[in-house]
């Protein structure tokens, strides 16, 4: 089977194409209607709308957290948030972008503090005042169990609340919802850093590595990369052995550039 | 949502040959590598960088007639206007001083910053959007150290060389295959999570064109996991180091002697210019994704619009292999609303393949970015093997459910978390459904030249990130961008701080190299109204633009 495109096909850049007979919906943002396509994202409706961004925005790939965004649909007493940039729009959806929202950073020397609860009661002492509502939880718009990292917090498992909020994208939404004005999220973050410093052990082999270079070991190699004539080189290139995707074991034939 | 009934229909015929393919796999037989001379070809007939339309040469400047031709839209930011008349800004009284100004706050600029910081500096990071919205933040599949056993620097010099296409400039190669492991190291005393064995082995991934499995990783958000660790850590120095954010350069500032002494920042919301002198500048702007070079969609943040390399050519400072562009293999090509996101390698270096529409394998998935795009821009344009979207789009699948076979159910909920949830909110379950993919504008490849510590040919000027040329030639890596940002990061950060403390006395502060280049743009002919650095796109809706009827911006309203 065989398709033809036309051949500037992709030439689009990041325009959305709108295919045709697309609805045409009302949107309220921040309180002011707009007609938009109805398979925008909330970020290329406001675009369409005539908006151009200077705040709220930024990767427009869902990781940054620039764009976090909070509405209401009409007759529904609920309040939802979302990722501008990854959240489609609906029919009269009230919006609301929150572009930043004050929030506590603690300052402190990662080498000094210790691997356990007393690192975030020194740090983060609001985090104990959390009463276990779960507001953190409904408005996180990457469906992060906030709570129950809360929750791991205030026990002081430091690995849980660093596995329980490793795809935060720290938009701040949780800050901004606490009735106990805890600051989830830079918390989390001090605790993702102790873990990755003192819970997980240090690679053994980086440390080898880095003493080898740093003793010249690989200096000669590569002056003689550098010096060999480019066919040389182009051969050697061609010529490397490949590690096989599964690998336990394996042994390169060639040893003395290790 | 999720996938058209027509689509599914389609999907069967990936599931149909997927078996096979997996027996296939199991017995270590891919699909073959092209050979050298075969991809030189292939990359000749097929990647976007060898078309001859929509290019030109440079007219003015350092690198007037140096025999490549570049992309319009590259071209059209040096041969416009600067956002400023030099004779309107007083330099007499900075608003700021520092000892090292950085301008960008994502993954190099933050790294320069604690280099400096810890070598005595004070620093001010410039930045126009938040701390931390960069390209950093969105790679995704790891960063390159040549650190296993069976594994070495030499073999990660000669990777980065040929994937290069033997043009890199060695010296710089040879400085992100040596620092490496010193770079991981330090990540790790940071506090950076890596996936790692329970005795602290990293779990490394081979990746494309690379002959041995170097690549670590924190998920599939190992950028988004460095730059949240050292802004962090930065936040933590924030006695030395002082954040302006929604403030991007638009000149480099240089001193009667031609140093470099600061910069012209802008501030987007009030609109005032602001003064910064400094004793030495490190550029760390990033790359170019949103100037949508050849009408490509883009994986990069909303601001890289290749500010630092117009700066710096203003300056004086020439630049390189901006005419080599990086597309991407696999960008998203459906749904619509996610076209052009970055969809990283590592789902084929977990065993995902691309095949076409008949559920063919097509190409060995692991062939180096360019000649992997080639590949799949040949399928869908030449060989009419794409799939066809409900706009009007082509791609081709990325067989992802192929990792759960392969490596056990759960893994690609596991592994690529980001990912996962990022298609579940378009009701495709990747784990289960392929994924339909098309190359995108990932990379800038070329840059401002400077050397092995990022020093320009201008004293006190650096440059560190995807800013700076030479370190991939004409095509980079997965997993070296990650990395080349905090090599140079740091190298940056460590010899500026030397270079202030040599004693640096600033004289009086200049635009004059903006006053010459106008002339030059003027004597060459060069008659527009551009502005650059572009600072941000514009995605406004043109129908509301031409709506936009102001005569003229004055009185009350802006």
């Amino acid at each position: 089977m065989t398709t033809t495109v036309a051949k500037d096909a992709m030439r689009k850049g990041d325009k959305t194409i709108i295919a045709e007979g697309t609805r045409m919906i009302p949107l309220f943002i921040m309180g002011k209607r707009y007609y938009v396509p109805e398979t925008l994202t909330i970020q290329k409706a406001m675009e369409y709308a005539g908006y151009q961004f200077i705040r709220s925005c930024g990767c427009r790939g869902g990781i940054c957290g620039a764009c976090a965004t909070v509405y209401r649909l009409e007759g529904d007493y609920k309040l939802y948030s979302g990722l501008a940039c990854q959240t489609v729009v609906q029919p009269n959806m009230y919006l609301v972008q929150i572009p930043f929202f004050p929030a506590n950073k603690a300052i402190y020397d990662i080498e000094k503090l210790p691997y356990d609860v007393t690192a975030i009661q020194t740090t983060y002492p609001e985090t104990f005042r959390c009463v276990q509502c779960n507001a953190c939880t409904k408005v996180c718009p990457m469906d992060l169990q906030v709570m129950d990292y809360m929750a791991a917090a205030i026990r002081g498992d430091i690995e849980a609340v660093a596995e329980m909020s490793r795809s935060c994208v720290m938009c701040g939404l949780c800050t901004s919802r606490c009735p106990a004005e805890t600051n989830q999220y830079n918390m989390a973050e001090l605790c993702r850093r102790l873990y990755g410093r003192y819970g997980q052990k240090k690679s053994q082999q980086v440390a080898k590595r880095v003493e080898e270079i740093k003793a010249g070991k690989y200096d000669p190699m590569i002056k003689e990369l550098q010096s060999i004539p480019l066919e040389e080189l182009k051969k050697r290139y061609e010529e490397r052995e490949w590690e096989p995707i599964i690998s336990e074991g394996w042994q390169p034939k060639e040893t003395k550039y290790l | 949502m999720g996938y058209t009934p027509e689509m599914k229909e389609l999907i069967k015929r990936v599931e149909a040959t997927r078996p096979a393919r997996i027996e296939r796999v199991k017995q270590g037989i891919q699909f073959p590598k092209l050979s050298l001379a075969e991809a030189q070809k292939r990359l000749r007939t097929y990647h976007p960088d060898y078309k001859e339309d929509g290019r030109r040469e440079f007219k003015i400047g350092p690198n007037k007639g140096d025999g490549h031709t570049y992309p319009d839209e590259v071209v059209d930011l040096f041969e416009a206007n600067s956002r400023i008349d030099p004779d309107k800004v007083d330099l007499s009284n900075p608003d700021f001083e520092t000892d090292v100004l950085i301008i960008g706050g994502g993954g190099a600029g933050t790294t320069a910053s604690l280099f400096a910081q810890q070598n005595g500096m004070k620093v001010i990071i410039a930045t126009k959007l938040r701390h931390g919205d960069a390209n950093t933040i969105m790679a995704e599949g790891g960063i390159q150290s040549a650190d296993s056993p069976v594994d070495s620097p030499y073999y990660h010099y000669l990777d980065i060389i040929g994937g290069g296409h033997f043009t890199n400039k060695p010296k710089l190669v040879e400085a992100i295959a040596k620092d490496a492991p010193i770079i991981i190291q330090w990540l790790e005393s940071l506090g950076m999570n890596f996936d790692k064995t329970p005795d602290g082995q990293m779990r490394l991934l081979a990746g494309g064109g690379i002959c041995r499995k170097r690549m670590h990783s924190c998920g599939d958000f190992t950028g988004a996991e460095i730059m949240r660790t050292i802004r962090d850590e930065a936040r933590n120095r924030r006695d030395d180091i002082t954040v302006l954010e929604y403030q991007p350069a638009v000149e480099i500032l240089l001193d009667e002697d031609g140093k470099a002494a600061g910069a012209l920042l802008y501030n987007m919301e009030t609109e005032e210019y602001i003064v910064v002198k400094s004793k030495a500048v490190i550029i760390t702007t990033g790359g170019c994704g949103r100037l949508h070079i050849q009408g490509f969609a883009t994986t990069n943040h909303y601001g890289a619009t290749m500010d630092g390399v117009v700066m710096a050519y203003r300056a004086g400072v020439p630049h390189c292999f901006l005419y080599a562009t990086q597309y991407h293999p696999t960008g998203v090509a459906y749904p619509e609303q996610n076209v052009g996101l970055l969809i990283t390698e590592k789902f084929r270096t977990a065993g995902a393949q691309p095949v076409n529409i008949d559920g063919e394998e097509f190409t060995f998935p692991l062939e180096p970015r360019d000649v992997e795009s080639s590949n799949i821009i040949r399928e869908c344009m030449e060989l009419g093997k794409g799939v066809p979207t409900p706009v009007g789009r082509i791609g081709v699948w990325l067989d992802s459910p192929m990792i759960d076979i392969l490596k056990g159910e759960g893994t690609v909920e596991r592994d690529f978390p980001a990912k996962f949830i990022q298609f579940k909110r378009y009701g495709i379950d990747i784990s289960k459904e392929p994924m339909l993919i098309y190359p995108t504008h990932h990379y800038q490849n070329g840059g401002v030249e400077a050397n092995e510590w990022g020093e320009t040919k201008i004293p006190g000027l650096f440059v560190a990130g995807e800013v700076l040329g030479g370190v991939h030639g004409e095509n980079r890596l997965m997993g070296n961008s990650l990395l080349d940002i905090n090599v140079f990061g740091r190298r940056t950060g460590m010899r500026s701080a030397e270079y202030v403390k040599q004693g640096v006395t600033i004289k009086k502060l200049t635009l004059d190299h903006v006053r010459a280049y106008q002339k030059e743009l003027k004597e060459a002919g060069i008659e527009t109204d551009r502005i650059s650095p572009m600072l941000l796109p514009d995605y406004t809706n043109p129908e509301v633009r031409n709506r936009q009827l102001t005569a003229r911006y004055f009185g009350t309203l802006r």
